[in-house]
């Protein structure tokens, strides 16, 4: 009987609190959106975030930088170290990851992972990868490099070469896999791109923080070898993002990387 | 009112976004369902930041053909504010999953309202 009168407390609880939530987006909702209608207008050059600041960048960056990719000039050399905490922040997130799924005793769990310790007998996935699977790492190669000279960089190469490296762990299996991309030689990687990251920037800095006074000439805007320190530091990145997706997705299909 | 509106709509479509994924974040029991509402928050938020930094009839950032002025290029510090706020979200997604992965090696469910009821019924045996 207690339990009965519980019970219906309880689903009117519920009720009451999906109503309360319901109303409350609502009138954030709307909030939002009269917000929105009050915003500067979408695309105008006078709106307020477009001040000096991308100006500077855009006017004196393929100069002082050599980069001919703004964005690219921005995160790695006028706020190098933010990218640099980026990077920390995905290091330290496998490290969470790594902490909390390693060593759990298997259970019914498991039943549901795929069980990818033998490769697929699935030809058609096998050997589309096979031809696949090198052509997207030497595009994720190609963003990667070609960071300070067209739309792209470490990030997105990396999550493209990441990418790659899952499609043939999926495709030839993890025992096979792990010949080249174990965990240890991932590990490996990872944290000596982080370290090669740490050590230039770190020489940028003391050297004045400017492109100019580190020895390491700009180069002509264009070039593939230009744009000084950013070559270098978009292949750190990149080793770093490829690195992370891999290990975090192997993580999360089989539980335990050996 | 109605003429911002129209004129803002990334603006919109954004807000209504944050506000379906915050509902979700709200509403469901579902903890996977929770993390995939927070994913749809961070995505209203970078197509926010991309509609601030968009200037109409310019460039990407790309310098071409030696024009370095800023009056043929939209506004670069956006796409930098994106690529960080990619990268939290998804350490933060994976942090999260992992979370839930040994909640759901424990109690067997993804249902909050079960696992907390599970966790009480535990808390009254000791």
């Amino acid at each position: 009987m207690e339990t009965k009168t519980e019970k219906s407390r309880d689903r009117a609880f519920s009720i009451f609190y999906s109503a309360l939530c319901a109303l409350f987006c609502l009138c954030l909702l709307s909030v939002l959106l009269v917000m929105a209608a009050k915003l500067p207008p979408f695309g105008d050059p006078g709106n307020p975030s477009n001040n000096e600041v991308p100006s500077r960048y855009i006017e004196q960056g393929p100069a002082e930088t050599g980069a001919v990719n703004i964005v690219a000039a921005m995160i790695l050399e006028y706020r190098g170290f933010d990218t640099f905490g980026e990077s920390c922040v995905l290091f330290v997130a496998v490290c969470a990851v790594l902490a909390l799924l390693r060593n759990e005793e298997r259970d019914a769990f498991d039943e549901l992972l795929h069980d990818m310790e033998e490769s697929t007998h699935d030809v058609i996935l096998k050997g589309v990868s096979r031809v696949v699977a090198p052509m997207i790492a030497a595009f994720g190669a190609y963003v990667i490099v070609n960071g300070h000279l067209s739309p792209g960089g470490g990030f997105s190469g990396g999550a493209i070469l990441g990418s790659s490296m899952m499609l043939y762990a999926f495709s030839f299996g993890t025992r096979e896999a792990r010949r080249i991309l174990s965990y240890d030689n991932c590990r490996r990687v990872m944290t000596a791109a982080l370290l090669l990251y740490a050590l230039i920037k770190g020489y940028s800095m003391f050297m004045g923080a400017n492109g100019y006074s580190t020895g390491v000439s700009p180069g002509a805007p264009g070039r593939i070898f230009s744009a000084g320190l950013i070559l270098p530091l978009n292949i750190a990145v990149g080793l770093i993002v490829a690195c992370t997706m891999y290990i975090l997705c192997i993580l999360f299909s089989k539980g335990e990387m050996r | 009112m109605a003429g911002g509106l129209l004129n803002n709509y990334y603006d919109v479509v954004a807000v209504i976004l944050f506000c379906i994924g915050f509902t979700t974040l709200f509403l469901n029991r579902n903890l996977v369902k929770k993390i995939i509402g927070l994913n749809i928050v961070d995505t209203s938020v970078y197509l926010f930041l991309a509609a601030k930094g968009y200037i109409t009839g310019r460039a990407a950032p790309v310098i071409k053909d030696g024009v370095a002025s800023a009056e043929a290029y939209i506004n670069p510090i956006p796409a930098g504010l994106i690529l960080t706020g990619i990268v939290i979200s998804v350490s933060v997604t994976a942090f999260s999953l992992a979370l839930i992965l040994n909640l759901y090696k424990k109690y067997e469910t993804l249902d909050l309202d079960e696992i907390l009821r599970l966790a009480a019924a535990a808390k009254e045996d000791e």
